[in-house]
Formats: structure tokens, sequence, C-alpha cells
């Protein structure tokens, strides 16, 4: 018997992701991993995986699956969605399930996840994870590099994913409850590498403004709109390495946020960098949102990233055993199954 | 001492200018710099990326300050050696056929010059790699001669193919992967220059490159002879310090 998920419709751009593979950068490998890492990990927590096992992050629109595996738990973190469970394939309706919870799901049923709301990242994990050979230690996809996730790109349609699991281990479910995953509408930077391309007023401008992510926005980079930013010595600068969260000036003036995905090098002037401890909220803001930008210290950005450190450690006792409502959503998946199975053999 | 300045990069990398030029004796800080602080193994620095004229380094600020680091990289650059860094020399097959050269002709007519002349001149001098960036493996070799030095296209390809040989003021790259890519390309080596399979890249930072003209024949022979495992490139020889 396989274990997998049948990809029916792969959504906007779903990938496997984990933390990324740093440490090959030198070699031009892209770090990668989950926009929103917080999101990944709690997903994980939920079905009792690793914090860094590999998930599916959906961007904007959701996937459609089908659960080829005796069960299976699966969680959902992220951004709000219509999530369905319908007893097979060509079942019109299904059992809503909410986000931020663990469900168990059976052979023959399938997962639909509808278009992401107040967000622009969700992350499903399986427990037990894919069985997917990580490459430079890592199962994240690396889309322009063309390796490691599945097969290297964005999930399509008649995708396999094989699971390490082939049932579910007996437990109750669990929820997380009091995690914020709101999109911010401000994040803190530090400026440079290169702030000396900006005059004093230029940089004043950048922190003044507000400015819309842009649809032209992906893994790589948050294309932003807004009031432009002038160089003063130029916008080609001899190519250099890209940390995550530089703020690159190109030559339009708009702003690019880098991302997970971004080039490791680059020609860009970069007016500032996003601190580590806003990069996990900027990765879930998604596009035609408003943003802007505060600068900050590094005594106030080392300080915000030991803050995140705890509240990762705090995310495990928001994770709270829902049995009672599970036993009704199963009964209920039951019944919905029975039906369906009535009408198959009255078509 | 060279002189150098550091910038913050957020609070996880720092960047470590050594100038604002394109130059083999910046490059050879930047190195030497890199393997300095990989040798010293200082707890905190989870990652050192050379550039041009730059070494970016990554660390985890709980564990190194700022500062502190800062005080590390001023401790190696008292005792920076730029001439102990090794480094390969290789020769690279490279096919100039216009088969697999789309900008050939484009390029010839741009610098005035025949394609016969294009890939003398392309071919003639010994390449420094500056470093690798962009995709996986991916060598930025130079210097062109100064009488090929262009400007990227004014309307960027949406994909070349692996192996495309392409041109850039006074850079030379060999894609490793296909690509969308702004560049004159200018022939096709078949030697992979990113090894999927066992995440390796065949080129390194400070190693010197030939390109060697090949028929559009041998190109084919080659290409199999990859294909089927037959054929591995190893460097022509080794050398310490500045290559000849």
């Amino acid at each position: 018997m396989t274990t997998a998920l049948r990809i029916i419709t792969p959504g906007l751009s779903t990938t496997v992701q984990d933390l990324g593979r740093p440490g090959f950068q030198r070699l031009g490998v892209t770090v990668g991993g989950a926009l929103d890492p917080i999101s990944l990990g709690a997903a994980n927590s939920l079905v009792g995986n690793p914090v860094n096992a590999g998930v599916l992050e959906v961007l904007y629109v959701g996937p459609s699956f089908l659960v080829d595996a005796d069960n299976a738990r699966l969680s959902f973190v992220g951004a709000d969605a219509e999530i369905e469970i319908l007893a097979h394939a060509s079942a019109q309706n299904g059992e809503a399930v909410s986000s931020m919870r663990s469900v168990r799901v059976r052979r023959g049923q399938v997962v639909r996840v509808g278009s992401l709301r107040n967000g622009a990242t969700l992350y499903i994990a399986v427990e037990g994870g894919f069985a997917i050979e990580p490459m430079l230690g890592s199962v994240s996809t690396d889309s322009r590099g063309r390796m490691g996730g599945w097969r290297g790109r964005a999930l399509i349609s008649g995708d396999v994913l094989p699971l390490h699991r082939s049932a579910a281990t007996d437990r109750d479910e669990y929820r997380i409850e009091g995690l914020d995953l709101a999109p911010p509408c401000r994040v803190r930077v530090m400026c440079g590498p290169q702030s000396d391309y900006f005059a004093k007023t230029e940089i004043e401008r950048f922190f003044a403004s507000e400015y819309m992510v842009g649809a032209g926005s992906n893994r790589m980079g948050m294309r932003l709109e807004g009031s432009p930013i002038q160089h003063c010595r130029g916008f080609n600068i001899i190519s250099d390495a890209i940390a995550n969260g530089s703020v690159q000036v190109p030559g339009s003036g708009q702003p690019i946020v880098l991302l997970a995905d971004h080039q490791t090098t680059g020609g860009y002037p970069k007016i500032a960098t996003v601190i580590s401890a806003d990069l996990p909220a900027i990765g879930r803001l998604p596009i035609g949102s408003k943003i802007s930008f505060t600068p900050t210290t590094i005594e106030e950005a080392v300080a915000a990233r030991r803050k995140l450190a705890v509240d990762i450690e705090e995310i495990n006792r928001k994770i709270i055993q829902i049995t009672p409502p599970n036993a009704v959503v199963a009964a209920r998946l039951l019944e919905c199954n029975l039906i369906s199975g009535v009408y198959n053999a009255a078509a | 001492m060279l002189e150098y300045r550091v910038l913050p990069a957020g609070d996880t990398a720092l960047v470590v200018e050594f100038g604002d030029r394109i130059d083999q004796k910046l490059n050879a800080a930047v190195l030497a710099l890199s393997h300095g602080l990989d040798a010293a193994q200082i707890p905190g620095i989870t990652e050192t990326i050379p550039t041009f004229r730059s070494l970016m380094v990554h660390y985890e600020p709980l564990e190194l300050t700022a500062s502190a680091l800062v005080g590390q990289i001023e401790k190696q650059m008292h005792n920076l050696n730029t001439s102990a860094s090794v480094g390969h020399v290789w020769h690279l097959p490279v096919c100039y056929d216009p088969d697999v050269a789309i900008d050939l002709d484009d390029v010839a007519r741009r610098t005035s010059l025949t394609v016969q002349q294009v890939v003398e001149r392309h071919s003639a001098p010994t390449y420094h790699v500056y470093m690798l960036g962009f995709l996986p493996g991916q060598a930025y070799m130079g210097e062109v001669a100064p009488e090929l030095s262009l400007d990227r296209l004014e309307n960027p390809r949406t994909q070349i193919p692996a192996g495309s040989l392409a041109i850039a003021s006074a850079m030379s790259c060999v894609f490793p992967l296909e690509t969308p890519c702004g560049w004159h390309v200018i022939g096709r080596c078949p030697i992979p220059l990113w090894d999927h399979g066992r995440a390796t890249a065949l080129l390194a930072p400070g190693d010197k490159v030939r390109f060697i003209p090949v028929s559009i024949r041998e190109f084919e022979t080659l290409t199999t002879g990859v294909s089927q495992g037959a054929l591995r490139l190893e460097p022509i020889s080794e050398f310490v310090g500045a290559a000849a």
C-alpha cells in the first residue's frame, strides 16, 4: 500500500519547505525555507513533528489533495482559509475544518484548501513528515536552483508526495490558542549596508512613507510601491552578498524586500535590512497590504531576537488537547462518508 | 594593513568591505579573511560569503555580539596573509559555434569585430574566479578583454540553456542551470559547473580558468561523455598564492 498525498489541484504556488539550507551561500546556493518559520514550527508541533520538519507552504490559494494512506494527521497554521475534508474525490461538499489545529484524515478523503484571507501563507504539516530525501540538509524547494522539495519545483496536479507514516498515532487532536499571526503594518529595520548611497532626506522619506506590497511579489522578494527613493551615487554597486530582509533599491526607486528565496548576490544598493525578529511577520504580508519601516538599533534588534526565541519556546504551552470536539468531527465525517456512499450506490 | 570598513546587514550579518572596485588584490583579501575566519572556528559565526570586494559574515548575535565579531575581524586583519590561499587552474572546453552561441553574431556586430576575433579575444586570457553566486556553482570570471565589454541586454531573455557561456561588462559566466538572463550568450560549456547529485561546485573563488574552444562535434562528444558519467574534468594544476 502506498502512503502518500496525491495532489489534485496544486493551488497558486505550493512548495515543500522547512527552515532552509543555510551554509552553502558561498557556492551560490539559496537558503530558502518557510517565509514564516513560526507558523512552520507551530504546524509541526501540532502533529508532534520536530519544528523544522518539511511541510507544505501554501501561497494565497490552497491545494486539494487525496489522502492515500490508512490515515494521516494533518495540521493547518497560518492565514485564515476555508479548509474542507471531503469524503471522496467526487464529493461536492465536505466538513469544514478550522485552521490552527490538527485533524485526522482517512484513505480516500480529499482535503481542499481555499483562498487565504488576511495573510500570504498557510502551512500544512503531516505527522511523520514527507519521505523526501534532503538535499544539503534540507527538503526546502529551491525553484531557481531546481533542488530540494518535490523535484525542485512547486507542486503540480498529479504529484504524489510520499509520507513517512502509513497511519497516524492513536491520540487526541490538538489546537493552538493565542498565537498572533496577524500580518504587520510596520517592521523594524537597521540602516545599511549601503545607506551611504542615499541622501539623508531620502532615508527620511523611506521611513516616513507607507508602501503597498506590489503584485510582482514572490518568495524571492516583496516589491513595494510608493514614494520612490532617489540614489545619490547611482543604482549599480559591485555585486555583493544579500542578507535575508535586505531592502534593495533598484533604478526605479521602488524598494524590494528580499525574502527567503533571494539570490545569494546582487548589484543594487541596500538602504536597510529588516531585523531578524520581524522576518517571520513580513513573510505573512500579502500582496495589496500596506507596510512602513521603523529604524532601530542593533541592541533593540538583538533584544527582539531574544524575545522571539522565548516566544517560540512558549508556543508549545499554547497547544491544547481537544478531545471531545474531535470525537464529534470524526463522527460527522463518518456520517458524511456513509451518506455519500448511499448517493453513489443510487447513482 | 589593508583599509576596510564594516557595515551592518541587519542583526545577524555584517559586511567587511575592502573597496569599491573589482580588483584581484581586493578579492585576494576577501578570500584570505574568509579562510582566516573559517579556520579560526569562532563560535557564533555561521557562514561567510566571499564576493568581489567584500565578505559577508553571518553570525548568531545571541552567541557572539556584533562588537565581539568586529574584534575578531580586526584580529584576523592584523595577520592577514593574502598569498597563502590554494587554488586550481582549469581548462574549460567551450563551443563557440553559432548553433549554441545565440548572441555571437550580435556581439561581433556590437563590438565591430569578426566572429573569429570575438572568439580569439574571449579565449585568450586566463580568467580569475572572483566569486560564486546567483545560481549554484555559478562562477564570475574576469576580466573580459576591454573591446568585448558590453552592457547587459536591453531586454533580458526569459530562458537560456544550462551551460551557456555569457559575457557582460568585464565578466564571463557559465550559467550552470537554465535561467532567465540579460547577458550576451557567446558559447556553451559541456562540463557541468554544479553537480546536482553531490551538491558540489566545480570552480572555487580564487581559481584560474582558460576557455579552450572546441568544435560542435567535440562539444557533442563531451556532452555525451558527461551524461554517461564517463567524463570528469580535473584541474590542470594546483597553485599557492598568486597564480601564473
